[in-house]
This record gives structure tokens, sequence and C-alpha cells, in this order.
């Protein structure tokens, strides 16, 4: 419980009605996009950076924990109250503060949510390229907290890559920046440790994002396949080539049954698996490297290769990827989604591994996969009201995750660890690194008050693994170069 | 037929009192539980986006559904206010990939919300009064707008406005005053009369007349007509039929608009008809709708299934036949602006455009967020009133950007809001229907192929209104002849 005469300093601050307690408040501020819940103490709507200072201040001052909150739509329990506490509401801070198209620059606030960034810039032909499924609603303070990817990461990198400088206000309330305008900056690079840091470290108040120039031309290509095994075995192949799409996913049939009837895409809905590669560029190499693609992919028996003929095609088989988790709600009430990374060599024995999974448990998993990068996202399907499918659904989660790790692959690619994957992190990491990270954090949050409990396993239960860092180190030996 | 029975309270069953919503027919919880909380409708929800606010998001709405159901929260007034917050545009229906019916869920439980919401005995009878004897009785309503008209027209009602005596006027009627809508100087009216094209019909249509609709656009809806037999349609207008129950539902008086539907279902069907339109995008809705209005009804069911099948809105149907090309021109800058009821629930968005782009001359310029909620759904004028303006203020500023001098909408609830805007900001845009300019597009190609009549501009549509009133009065049999003068 929050003392009633810290709730009235908080209103001081805000405003008396962006400070919410009711329990109909509450109620709606208790999930995210993902399967976890609970309920914030109280919900607090700064408008400025001075303001988040002063609540900061507050916070640091009660021993009061503070949870940043974007649109809530994570997938790893981020921004969630799980100890109670201060839930930071960021979306009335949702003001572009500045576009400069000459340098491909735009200074944001983190409410502003990510494709109306791109739409705000589009009248100069400039957009921002990381694209997560949900870019439609999600902010770009939560895709900073998240390094959030998407399906066009393949080629052009992760959330990192395209923020050059941020604001943040660390848990005493001081506010600092890191990073700039310029590509490089020198000195410690704190701007990376702060992106991915899930809100662990700072909260992100302003961010300098890299804007990036419309290709010349796009090509998106549809191929569809029999079995999983077939496309798993395709994106190997053309991944191996040499050849780079700018976004190259898969989705299997129950992912296919689910978007289908969402969008009408086209996806034919008997079909194994189908691919969506999308190659961009100078219009003479789009030729060249969709011709490419096209070979490498019929040595795969495909059952067609389509290519969409209008932007609207194009429009509409993106519409069904994206929204194809989302429109799991079709076939099951709950989906646990993971979203653990595999060398993409190692694409067919993984996928079987989990249709194999699936089929023991009895349990159903669809399948949508950013397959270039190797970045799988399983979502098990089951309902929450039953409290032995949600068990079976978490313990299929870690097997997954588990396999993906001694395939040479990482815990998460992009969602982050948050509450949902922090007990296999020692799986992946022994108690050094764990120490070494917790003592980073300790760094810019003394007492431990932002987001607290995230990432990090309990103490107790920690360090099963005897190798340094990841075991994708394992092959080459103890002492790897990561 | 189930709300009947449950409006005692000795029905309502035992263990729903405990946990859940209290009365029979609430929200279904598999609908419910389809919502898998990914967040893709928050910025699709128009109060959400005014707002920031979770609870004023269609998700946090059905959170508090859930909650409800499970027992976690009760029906009390803070989870009420989040749903009254509710415009029921649907757009996040439109965007959700989980095929959440949102429409569905919001209405029944405001179903629940009306049997259950204690208000002062004065809103009962006002409710009353307007929701089930007024508005389901035409002449009853044209009366009191006929009353309005008189208001309007001797200045009184610019008198009121000037002398500033509103503020006396308790709540925020003093300020729904001034957004009385224009009143149209001729009414229209459902006479069941016949309007005929030249020749032999292709098609033969039944209009639905609606109950605001006939009296502040009056004309409007005779240039949809002229439309319609301009392009070999005839058009019937059935005398039995009433207002399609759409406020009924918008405000949870499901029983009222459940008869509103069996009315219209009987009055329609029982005409030999291709299609039922409606130029209202919330009345066509409500209409294509009625199947699942009446799904427990077994003795309608059937019937209204079969009208769900014949009922488009006016753009969706001359799209379709198509009409013929209008050739005069209209040098204009025009927006259109979507309509929830025809982009969101209908997902009619291309066609009203492409009407548009028939006309010679007219530049059709998009706006932002042209399917973004102007604010009127309903009630929601008179229930939310500041958010109904945040709106409206919204739509105003993106209607400017274009720079356009007339914004186009299929639907008088939008039509009202953006004359209101108008006024309010001194744009001087005007506000029209799409098939307003379709038949002012063949009015000029009259006069510019009949250069005798020589000052006649395309708005002066005498000789039309003239062709119809002749027609309609040869139509109908000579009983009808007399109600047809109080208009």
């Amino acid at each position: 419980m929050i003392d009633s005469r810290i709730i009235k300093r908080l209103q001081a601050v805000v405003g008396k009605q962006y400070v919410l307690n009711k329990e109909s408040d509450l109620i709606t501020f208790e999930y995210d996009g993902s399967v976890d819940r609970s309920q914030p103490t109280v919900v607090v709507l700064p408008k400025s950076t001075n303001e988040i200072s002063e609540l900061m201040k507050i916070a640091s001052t009660a021993e009061i924990a503070i949870v940043a909150r974007g649109a809530g739509t994570g997938l790893s329990g981020g921004a969630i109250a799980e100890q109670g506490g201060i839930l930071l509401s960021l979306t009335r801070m949702n003001q572009i503060l500045e576009i400069d198209p000459e340098n491909q620059i735009a200074v944001v606030e983190p409410g502003v949510v990510n494709l109306e960034l791109t739409q705000a810039v589009s009248k100069f032909d400039l957009y921002y390229a990381p694209d997560p499924s949900s870019q439609q609603a999600c902010t770009i303070g939560g895709n900073i907290a998240e390094n959030s990817g998407g399906p066009h990461c393949l080629a052009y990198g992760v959330t990192t890559n395209h923020v050059l400088g941020i604001e943040v206000v660390d848990a005493d309330g001081e506010i600092s920046w890191y990073g700039g305008r310029t590509r490089e900056h020198p000195g410690y690079d704190l701007r990376g440790i702060m992106i991915g840091s899930e809100g662990t470290l700072s909260i992100v108040t302003k961010a300098i994002l890299r804007l990036s120039r419309r290709p010349e031309s796009v090509k998106t290509l549809l191929a569809i396949y029999q079995d999983l095994d077939q496309a798993s075995a395709a994106v190997s192949a053309v991944i191996s080539s040499g050849i780079v799409p700018a976004a190259m996913e898969m989705m299997d049939d129950l992912a296919i049954k689910a978007a289908e009837p969402a969008v009408n895409a086209g996806y034919p809905e008997n079909a194994g698996a189908v691919l969506l590669v999308e190659v961009e560029g100078l219009a003479e190499l789009v030729e060249e490297d969709v011709a490419d693609i096209e070979k490498v992919m019929s040595k795969y028996n495909p059952l067609e290769i389509r290519t969409a003929k209008t932007e609207l095609d194009r429009t509409k088989l993106w519409a069904g990827r994206k929204g194809a988790l989302s429109a799991l709600g079709r076939l099951a009430p709950n989906y646990y989604l993971i979203d653990g990374t595999i060398p993409p060599s190692k694409l067919v024995e993984v996928m079987s591994k989990i249709k194999e999974i699936s089929a023991e448990y009895n349990v159903p998993i669809a399948n949508v996969l950013h397959a270039g990068d190797g970045n799988l996202h399983p979502a098990i399907l089951f309902d929450e009201r039953n409290d032995k499918e949600t068990k079976i659904a978490f313990e299929i989660g870690g097997i997954i995750l588990k396999l993906c790790v001694d395939a040479g692959g990482a815990l998460s690619g992009e969602h982050g660890i948050g509450i949902e994957k922090r007990e296999l992190m020692p799986y992946m990491f022994n108690n050094d690194d764990l120490d070494s990270m917790s003592k980073l954090k300790t760094v810019f949050d003394k007492k431990s008050l932002l987001n607290p409990g995230k990432i990090f396993p309990d103490k107790a239960e920690s360090a099963t693994t005897t190798f340094s860092q990841s075991s994708s180190v394992s092959n080459t030996g103890t002492g790897a170069y990561i | 037929m189930n709300d009947i029975n449950t409006n005692s309270k000795n029905k309502v069953k035992v263990d729903s009192i405990l946990k859940g919503f209290p009365f029979s027919n609430p929200p279904l919880e598999e609908d419910l539980y389809k919502c898998v909380h990914c967040g893709f409708c928050l910025q699709a929800c128009p109060t959400y986006v005014q707002t920031g606010l979770e609870t004023e998001s269609p998700r946090g709405r059905i959170a508090l559904m859930k909650g409800v159901i499970e027992g976690r929260l009760t029906m009390n007034n803070d989870v009420i206010d989040h749903w009254d917050m509710c415009i029921q545009c649907r757009a996040c229906e439109d965007v959700c990939p989980s095929g959440v019916p949102y429409g569905n869920l919001i209405e029944k439980t405001m179903s629940q919300v009306s049997k259950s919401r204690k208000t002062s005995i004065l809103t009962k009878v006002v409710n009353w009064l307007l929701l089930r004897r007024i508005l389901t009785d035409q002449i009853i309503l044209s009366g009191l707008v006929g009353t309005m008209r008189i208001y309007q027209k001797t200045g009184m009602h610019k008198l009121v406005s000037v002398l500033k005596v509103l503020h006396l006027i308790p709540g925020n009627l003093g300020s729904l005053h001034d957004s009385m809508p224009r009143i149209s100087d001729k009414f229209f009216s459902a006479d069941g009369q016949t309007y005929h094209p030249f020749g032999e019909p292709k098609k033969t249509v039944g209009l639905l007349s609606g109950c605001i609709m006939p009296l502040i656009n009056g004309p409007e809806m005779r240039s949809a007509i002229r439309v319609l037999t301009r392009n070999g349609v005839k058009v019937v207008v059935p005398k039995e039929q009433g207002c399609c129950g759409a406020i009924h539902s918008h405000v949870g008086d499901l029983v009222k608009a459940r008869d509103m539907a069996r009315r219209n279902i009987d009055a329609f069907l029982s005409k030999d008809i291709d299609a039922v339109l409606s130029s209202s995008a919330g009345c066509s809705t409500r209409m294509k709708e009625y199947g699942e209005l009446l799904k427990d009804d077994e003795v309608y069911i059937d019937k209204a299934k079969q009208l769900e099948y014949k009922v488009k809105d006016i753009n969706e149907f001359l799209y379709e036949l198509p009409i013929d090309p209008p050739k005069g021109r209209l040098e204009s800058n025009v927006t259109y602006q979507d309509p929830c009821h025809l982009a969101h629930t209908q997902k009619i968005r291309s066609q009203p455009r492409e009407l548009l782009k028939l006309i010679p001359g007219l530049n059709l310029i998009e706006m932002r967020n042209s399917d973004r909620c102007c604010g009127a759904g309903g009630t929601y004028v008179i229930t939310q009133h500041k958010m109904s303006l945040n709106l409206m203020d919204d739509k105003m500023k993106t209607i400017e950007e274009t720079g356009a001098q007339i914004v186009t909408t299929g639907n008088p609830g939008c039509w009202m809001q953006m004359n209101q805007g108008t006024q309010k900001t001194n744009m001087s845009v005007e506000v029209k229907y799409v098939t307003d300019l379709l038949d002012a597009s063949y009015q000029a190609e009259r006069i510019q192929n009949e250069p005798e009549t020589e000052g006649t501009s395309f708005n002066e549509s005498a000789w039309e209104e003239e062709r119809l009133e002749l027609r309609s009065q040869w139509e109908k049999r000579p009983g009808d002849r007399r109600k047809r003068r109080d208009r």
C-alpha cells in the first residue's frame, strides 16, 4: 500500500486526474500483450521529463518500486508492476519534437507510436526502420526498453541500430543524455547499455532516432510449401547462399489458419507453411535477387511461388503476417509466445523438434517466425482459465527455449526476458555473468526500485550452467571470443 | 424476448448475482476471451487517442467486462463510466486480428447497465419519452421538430444564444442548445409513396426514411431519390416503417430495438423490392445486424436474415448498380469523412470515393484519419458532451488541413456534428452527402444540355422536385393525399 500522503505528492506533480488508483482503473493496467498479470498500486501519467524526475525523487525517498509502461503490447511481462508500486504510463508523452529530414533524424518522446513516426516522416520519403508486428500500437519507449526487432530487422538491424541518443532519468531523478545526434559517439556506449535494459536501469524520456530512406524498389514473394521441413530448408538455403532479403518470414499451418480469416491475404489454408520474402533496393538489383531467391527456393518443392502484383496485395500479405499472432485469439483464449533464437542453419532440426513436442504433449503450437535471422516465435495455445493447461504451456515454453540455447541460440531475440524467461537465465549464463549484470544495475539504481525482479532469476535457483556466457561457444571451447 | 422477463428482479439467477452480470443475455464469455489483449486496437480508439488511458480503450473496457464476469469487479459507477465513454464507433473491431465482436459485447454490456443504472426519476421519464414514445412515432417526432423549426426560424434560437441565459439551465443542456441541428425547411416523410424513373425500372428498392434524418435532411433525401430515379431505380417508401432501432441499441434498450426491427422487417419484406436502402450508415449497419439482434426470436429470425441480405447503404448500392457517370462539372476541392458505421462495420470505404471521382472537375483530397470518429455517435453528443466536442475539434482540424471547400459523408450524425463544427470554428466548409454532389452534377449536366434555362444554378432543383411530387402523388391513393400536407 502507498501512503495517502505520497498519493498527494504524486498528484501535486502531475495533476489529480493523472494519478489513478481506483480498483476499476488498476485492473486495466495489470496486463500487457502476454500472459503475466499484476496490479500496480497506483498509475501515474506524467507529461514531461521534469515531472518524471520529480516522481523518481518521491519514489526513491519512499522506496517505492517504479515500472515504466508504453502501450502495454510487450510480450515478456516487462511493463507489469509485479511487486506493485508506481506504474509510470508514458502515453501522454507522445510528441514528435523534431524532424530533421536533411540529416535523417527525428527527436521524439517515448510515448510516440512506432507507426505514427513512420507516417509523420513519410512526406520526406523517410521511415523508421524497426517494424515490430505491433507497430500500429507499440511505442518508441517500449521499443527501446526491449530493443525490439521486427520482420525487416533481418537487413536493417534491431532498435539499437536506429537510436542515436537518449535522454534518461535514473532512479534518483537525475536527468542525463547518452549518445547524441551523430552516428558515432566517443567514450563508453551508455546508450547501448540502456537499450534493451527493460526499464531496469533508467526511464527513457526522449530519443534521437535515425530515419531511413525508402528503397527505390520493393518486391514481395509468397512461397507456399506442403510441409514445414521444406520451408525451413529453403530458408536456411537462401540465407547461406549469401543473399540478404529485407525480410524473410515463415508461418506454419496453424498460424495461416488464424491469420487468413482475419485479413483475407490469400494464404492457402491447406498449406503446411508459407514464406514471405521481401527484397528491397535498387530496381535492377532487386530483380536479380528475386530471381536468385526463387531459384534457391524452387529446389525445395514449393507448391507455388507468387509475387505481390500491387501495393494492396503486398499490404495484405504483411497485414496477415503482422496480425497472425493476435489472430490466434480465433483459435484459443491465450497463447504463450516465446521468441528464442537459433542459427538459421538449425531451422529444420529445431522446427521439427517443436512439432514433436506439440504432438507429444498434445498441445497446439502455432509458429510465426522471423525465419531469416533464426528468431522463432512458437505460440503455445492454451486457456488461462484451466490451471493444468496453463502449467503445461509454461513447461513446454521452457523446453523449447532450452532447445534454442542448446542449438547455439539465445533465450530471447526481441521480446526481452522480463518475468517470463528470467528463471531460464541460468541456463544461458553462469553466476559470474549474472553478477556482473546485477552490478551494472546498481550503478544506476542503487535501491533496486526500477522494474524490480525483472530479467534476473531468484538467487536461490540460479547457476545450473557450467560454461561461461552462452552455450553457443561450447563448440569452440571455453574462453572463446564472442 | 428474454429481456422482457428479466425486468423483474425475481427472475435473476442466484449464481449470477454473486458473480458476473446480473441480468440475462450478458456479453458472452467465449467472445470476451477471444481478446488476447495484444493492444492492436488502441490507436484505432478515438477515446484512447484523446486520453492515453487504458481505461478508455477497447482492451481496457473488455478487461472491465472480464473483471465483472470473473467476479473481481462489481458493476459500479466507476466501471460504468468507462463503458459510457465508449462511442461505439467500432473502429477497434475493424483492426482486431482475433475477430473480437466488440460491437456486440458493448451493446450487451450497455443493456446490463441500462437495466441496473440508478437514475433519477426525471431522467427515466425523459428517456422513456424520448426513446419509447417520440423516436418510435414519426408523427409526434415531426410535430416536435416542427416546433423547433419555428423556434429557429423566428429568431428565438439566435436570441437565446445571444442573451447567454443558457447557464441557468443545469447540466450541459445549455451548451446543447447551440449544437441544435439546422432543421430542414421541408421534411421528408414515409407515406407509402413511390418514385418512378423514366422508362422501365432496372431495379426496385425500398427506402428507409428513418427518424431524425427526414427532419434535418429532407432536401438531402430528395437528392438521393433523384440520383436513384435518374439511374433507372424505382424507389418505394413503405408507410409502415419506423426508426431502425440503432439509438435504442446504443443506449442498451434492446427490447425496444427488437420491436423496431420487427416493424421494419414486416414493412419491407411485404414489398416486392430488390434491396432496402438507407442514406444513413448507422441505420444500414443496424439493419444489416437484425439477425444477431433477433437471434432468440423464433418467429422473426429467418425473416431478419432475409432482410439483412437485402439491406444496402446507398453508396454501396449506387456503386454496384453501376450509375451513369454524371457529366455536369463541379469544380471543387472535396474531402471525404468515413462514417464509422460505413468504414468499420460495413467495410464500405472505396465505394463513396469512387462515386465522387466520377464527377467531372471534382478534386478528391484525402484527409488524415478520415475514419476516426467525429464524435457524433447517437446520444453521445448529449451524454459525453466534452469528449464529443474534443473529437469534433480534431476532425475539423484535419478537414481544414486539406483545404477542401466541401466535406462529404454518409451519415446524419456526422453531418450534424460537422455542421456544428463549421459553425463553431467559422470555417467556410460545406457539409454534403455524396449523393448531394452526384445530384448536383446531374442537375448541372441538364443545365449544360439545356442552355435556355440560363440563370438556374444546379442547386435549384425545382424542376426535378416538381416532377418527383407529381409522380408520387400520381402513385398514391386519394386517401393519403391529405396527410401529405402535414409536411
